[in-house]
């Protein structure tokens, strides 16, 4: 057997080879950092110009002169975003704006979950005459988004005079099938013996559910919450065509409508608003991230 | 699938159901109803008879050079749109994948914009673009070049692609992170230990079993592209100049808001319906071949 000096050298070059490597991996570390900050600078700096700019005053930015740091005027600029919105161009107050974009946003997400909970709750724990017609009518829904069939609906609800109102604006687009195909699949799930147990103890099915079943779905509804209510505060076409008055105006529509000819914008208030519109959402799916990934997959799944 | 074990209730279970199916018929199959029922309608001038006429208002809309264009708008749109979102976001995946400090972060950092509405988005990129108050408009402006999106069409084109794909990379950033995380390490080190180099491992095992996402992804982008940039093309250009970003949706809403014109936007909507429907279909054999997988 041989001994000592080839076995130095083997270990030495091994040694070597080693370093080698990981003095590669290195380096390719260090391109993946530099690639992945450059993507996330990128990605920030719209959002960056808009947070700087939203702290100066209008003559800064009309002249172009593109604010990176911040300036004097952000107290100002959001409190007059807020409380008067641009006296230029729409006049109607941003904090109204946001609460109209709560109200929808709230209101559709509780609305959807609420009708999805108790139809999948119909579909799967009951049988009766016509469930499989009520099951494939509501999931053939998924098939036509709101911008598909947005005129024929919006004619549907001028007809019910739903024009401007809440109600409007806000029990069409909660039709959908994604939320009760996600209970249906959740339901599914929950062992038989437990309806079994449930029945022998003498609750009836609306127990069942409120003890039971709703406390179960808790992790389902959290993440549905997210997804929904950026999907509500989001809207666009829909509110744009069913609100024509700045009393229901949401604030995604309205930051669209404050920006007028390039004389007569008030850009740092159009800034500012921008932050207010993007916050919301924003916040919600970086608070609740695991949720907002768990409902993101669930529902598309 | 099913239950065994159901309760019993003869009203019950209506009850439960009503108001989704209340709101799905009055919201959803009358006015899709409608749609398919007044694209085969015409209305005179006045708007006081409407006649029966066929397909009449389908052979004239493909007729229509001015429908064509937006139809070749959209699929110029489209194509630019989920081809560069979804290229980015493989990338910034595939970096993000590999076992770095910090990958968590990144995957906060670069999945946030997600939560921005469309047409916010495109108030952003104002900033970045507007020969006047944007960043690199001006840039671009100093250095001579004749940057002016309101003006030109293929600059419009340009910007709307650009901020609707920025909006759109996060969704594919998460689907593909999860794609690339749920390949086993094994078949990546049994390609390593074959001496296969990092870019010949990427094309010949990561990427085809990448593809049930890719595929998936492509279907998502492209009926994001057809109708949830609406926002974004009406903030920025709406739809123009001289209709140059002029997309099918918002050709839909032009005919029916501003030219009123019933009939050819109910026909326009029905063929957006078909459209989506091809594509769902699509999407649906893919899910089934997902199962077998």
């Amino acid at each position: 057997m041989m001994h000592g000096p080839i076995d130095a050298t083997r270990l030495a070059a091994a040694e070597r080879a080693a370093m080698k490597a990981e003095a590669a991996r290195r380096r390719t570390d260090i391109v993946t950092h530099a690639i992945l900050i450059l993507g996330v600078v990128l990605f920030a700096l719209p959002i960056w110009i808009v947070l700087m700019g939203s702290t100066h005053d209008v003559g800064t930015i009309a002249r172009g002169e593109v604010p990176l740091l911040p300036g004097p005027y952000a107290v100002q600029n959001y409190l007059t975003a807020l409380g008067e919105g641009s006296a230029r161009t729409t006049r109607v107050p941003v904090a109204l704006m946001m609460v109209n974009s709560f109200i929808m946003a709230l209101l559709i997400t509780v609305g959807k979950i609420a009708i999805s909970l108790t139809s999948a709750y119909a579909v799967v724990f009951f049988s009766f005459p016509g469930r499989m017609v009520a099951f494939w009518s509501i999931f053939i829904t998924l098939m036509l988004p709101v911008e598909v069939r947005i005129f024929p609906t919006f004619k549907v609800v001028s007809d019910l005079g739903m024009i401007n109102t809440y109600g409007g604006l806000i029990i069409p687009l909660i039709a959908s099938a994604t939320a009760t195909l996600l209970f249906r699949q959740f339901f599914l799930t929950i062992p038989d013996e437990l309806v079994e147990a449930a029945k022998i103890d003498g609750a009836g099915p609306l127990r069942f559910f409120k003890d039971v079943v709703l406390p179960l779905s808790v992790t389902n509804i959290a993440a549905l919450f997210v997804i929904l209510f950026v999907y509500g505060w989001n809207q666009y076409l829909w509110p744009l065509l069913v609100t024509t008055s700045g009393d229901v105006e949401t604030i995604v529509i309205g930051i669209v409508r404050m920006i007028g000819s390039e004389a007569d914008t008030d850009w740092n208030l159009v800034m500012a608003t921008a932050v207010l519109a993007l916050l919301p959402p924003v916040a919600v799916v970086i608070l609740m991230q695991r949720w907002f990934v768990k409902g993101l997959v669930e529902t598309e799944k | 699938m099913r239950k065994r074990v159901i309760f019993n209730d003869k009203g019950l279970p209506y009850l439960l159901l009503a108001p989704q199916l209340a709101i799905t018929f009055v919201f959803f199959f009358w006015p899709a109803g409608q749609a398919i029922w007044f694209s085969f309608l015409r209305q005179d001038a006045f708007g006081i008879r409407t006649t029966f006429v066929g397909l009449e208002n389908f052979v004239e809309l493909f007729q229509d050079p001015l429908y064509l264009a937006s139809a070749w708008n959209t699929v110029v749109f489209s194509f630019w749109v989920t081809l560069v979102s979804m290229a980015v976001a493989l990338g910034l995946a595939v970096l993000a994948d590999r076992h770095i400090r910090g990958a968590g972060v990144y995957k906060t950092l670069l999945i946030w914009p997600y939560a921005i509405a469309p047409a916010v988005a495109a108030v952003l990129w104002i900033f970045i673009f507007h020969p006047q108050v944007g960043l690199l408009g001006r840039f671009l402006r100093e250095i001579g070049i004749a940057w002016d999106y309101k003006l030109n069409g293929g600059q419009a084109m340009l910007v709307v692609i650009v901020a609707s794909a920025w909006n759109q990379i996060p969704y594919n950033f998460l689907f593909f992170l999860a794609g690339l995380q749920s390949i086993p390490k094994s078949v990546l080190e049994a390609a390593a230990i074959d001496g296969a180099s990092a870019q010949r491992r990427f094309w010949t095992v990561i990427f085809p079993l990448l593809s049930p996402t890719t595929f998936f992804l492509l279907v998502v982008n492209i009926v994001f592209a057809f109708f949830g940039t609406f926002g974004v093309i009406d903030a920025l250009t709406k739809g123009g100049p001289a209709k140059a970003t002029e997309t099918l949706i918002y050709k839909a809403y032009i005919d029916g808001r501003v030219n009123l014109d019933l009939g050819s936007s109910s026909a326009q909507s029905v063929v957006l319906m078909l459209t989506v429907i091809l594509l769902t279909a699509i999407q649906f054999r893919y899910i089934e071949r997902k199962v077998h997988y």
